[in-house]
């Protein structure tokens, strides 16, 4: 009993230092806004960061966008086709990618793609004492290494989100032509009906908080790596895990925070 | 301020626990300004955990470390990085940013800190790479170059902003014969012109003895002995008999 108990607290005291830590990585880092347009170091790395998280996800963004939007197409088209309202199809397909699976997928595929890395760079800089040596020359890693990544990934995301939406839609109208006889444009037509414009800025702002949330939680569990190639591994999984309960847990809130039943 | 009369690195009653395992014990001793100090001792028994408290990297279990007079437990972080301004570090391991070249790795300190212009900046990472014999190697990255040049290039670094303290982990070990003599004249250059106090933990005893002004043999978590080098040469130690030894070192 004595055991369980002070398990459970040693868990939760490790839970709620780990949480303080990203909080402060993550707040730090966002202040450190202004440095990307002051200092030249910085202004690189985040443009290096801009076309890694950018273009080197649009591949994979593509495909998920593409086939999230036909699969959509397809089990909403035979629901609705039941009550011969094959054009809620686009509606529905509106409104679900820009409230929820457009910034879903992006966090997801960011997560997966790009905060995995970072914590891998991290964590290996951490073992090779390169962050040490870094805070030895009273160079700040959060500043000089996090600063950088946590706003490439804010700014992007939304972008990122956009685009799949785009590519969704496509995906949902390709559907809508070959299977359910629904004009391609009448489709699009729809769905720009459809489309609310706090669905498209809610959106997007949960794609900007996705970014935030994946890159300070994979640049944070990158810091805390220890013992060596076997820790790398285990910050990069663990990066990905965190990021992925971060996004659910802060799409629920912000959602109910932004739409009021 | 009466900070320049204070020791440049002071060990009180220092303990330092990894779980159980007890690496410093009791550890006291101080290295003065402008001091050429040498910590040797055989592998694990805490010379690289030695200089990381001395320098912050690490907290002591127990006891009091000063750098430069100030108490490192007492300190803020913004104190701390203020401190280690005036300090300079080279990592057993090198530890150079991977996707810097060796000349922006030696003048990332500069472009950190100072508002130099970047011409005079490239002048100094040159001759500072020159002076560790790598004038031809700046363009190189850490990945292209033998663990000895990453070496050279991250002590070019640790010393390129003149700190009144530096600490070197095994500065030669992967040198070598020629190399190390360099860097051994080169501890001693840097000590003499600029004043700096040198901790240096080496296992080259041979280089050691010809620029410490005092050494200090680590067993078991504290120093068995601490003397200048033509005391350690007829040192009553067996430890320190055998290291000698083993190093063809006589008297
Ligand atoms: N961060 C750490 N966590 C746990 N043990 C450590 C850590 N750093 C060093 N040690 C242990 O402390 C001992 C001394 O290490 P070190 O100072 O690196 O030895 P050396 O004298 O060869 O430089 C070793 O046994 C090592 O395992
Ligand atoms: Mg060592």
């Amino acid at each position: 009993m004595m055991l369980t108990r002070e398990a459970a607290g040693s868990l939760a005291a490790r839970l709620l230092s780990g949480l303080g830590l990203t909080a402060q990585v993550t707040a730090l880092a966002s202040l450190g806004l202004p440095r990307i347009f002051l200092e030249r170091e910085c202004r690189r790395t985040w443009a290096r960061q801009l076309y890694v998280v950018g273009i080197g996800t649009l591949a994979v963004a593509t495909v998920v966008a593409l086939f999230t939007g036909m699969i959509l197409g397809l089990q909403l088209g035979i629901a609705f086709r039941q009550f011969s309202q094959e054009l809620m199809v686009a509606y529905t397909l509106a409104f679900a990618m820009l409230r929820e699976m457009g910034p879903f997928m992006t966090g997801i595929i960011l997560a997966a793609c790009v905060g995995s890395s970072m914590a891998a760079q991290l964590g290996t800089m951490t073992v090779n004492e390169e962050i040490a040596a870094l805070e030895m020359m009273s160079v700040s890693p959060v500043r000089f290494l996090v600063v950088p990544r946590l706003w490439a990934m804010a700014m992007m995301a939304p972008l990122l989100s956009f685009y799949t939406c785009v590519v969704a839609f496509f995906g949902g109208a390709l559907v809508g032509y070959t299977q359910l006889n629904i004009p391609f444009l009448q489709f699009m037509g729809q769905i720009v009906e459809a489309a609310e414009v706090k669905d498209l800025w809610v959106g997007l702002l949960k794609a900007f908080v996705f970014g935030i949330l994946v890159s300070g939680i994979s640049c944070t569990v990158g810091f805390c790596t220890t013992q060596g190639a076997a820790g790398v591994g285990a910050s990069t999984r663990r990066a990905v895990i965190y990021s992925f309960l971060a996004i659910l847990i802060g799409g629920y809130f912000i959602t109910r925070f932004c739409y009021v039943l | 301020m009466s900070s320049n009369a204070e020791p440049a690195v002071a060990f009180e009653q220092v303990c330092k626990r990894f779980g159980s395992r007890r690496v410093l014990d009791g550890q006291t001793f101080a290295v003065q300004r402008g001091e050429r100090f040498v910590i040797i001792g055989p592998s694990g028994t805490g010379k690289s955990v030695s200089l990381k408290l001395a320098s912050g990297q690490l907290s002591p279990t127990s006891g009091t470390v000063r750098l430069l007079g100030q108490d490192l437990c007492a300190l803020s972080a913004t104190a701390l990085a203020a401190l280690r301004r005036r300090v300079g570090y080279l990592f057993q391991s090198g530890a150079l940013l991977g996707w810097k070249t060796l000349a922006e790795n030696v003048a990332l300190p500069l472009r950190s800190h100072g508002h130099l212009p970047e011409r005079e900046i490239a002048e100094r990472v040159q001759a500072a790479l020159a002076e560790v014999g790598l004038a031809d190697a700046g363009e190189l990255y850490p990945a292209e170059v033998s663990g000895g040049m990453v070496k050279r290039a991250a002590f070019a670094r640790a010393i390129i902003e003149e700190p009144e303290v530096l600490f070197f982990d095994e500065p030669t070990s992967g040198l070598d014969p020629v190399m190390s003599r360099t860097i051994d004249a080169l501890i001693t250059q840097v000590n003499q012109t600029h004043g700096a106090a040198c901790v240096v933990v080496t296992h080259d005893l041979a280089g050691a003895l010809r620029y410490a002004d005092r050494i200090g043999f680590l067993k078991a978590g504290r120093f068995l002995t601490v003397a200048p080098p033509s005391e350690i040469l007829n040192s009553p130690v067996p430890e320190v008999q055998a290291f000698l030894a083993a190093q063809a070192l006589e008297p």
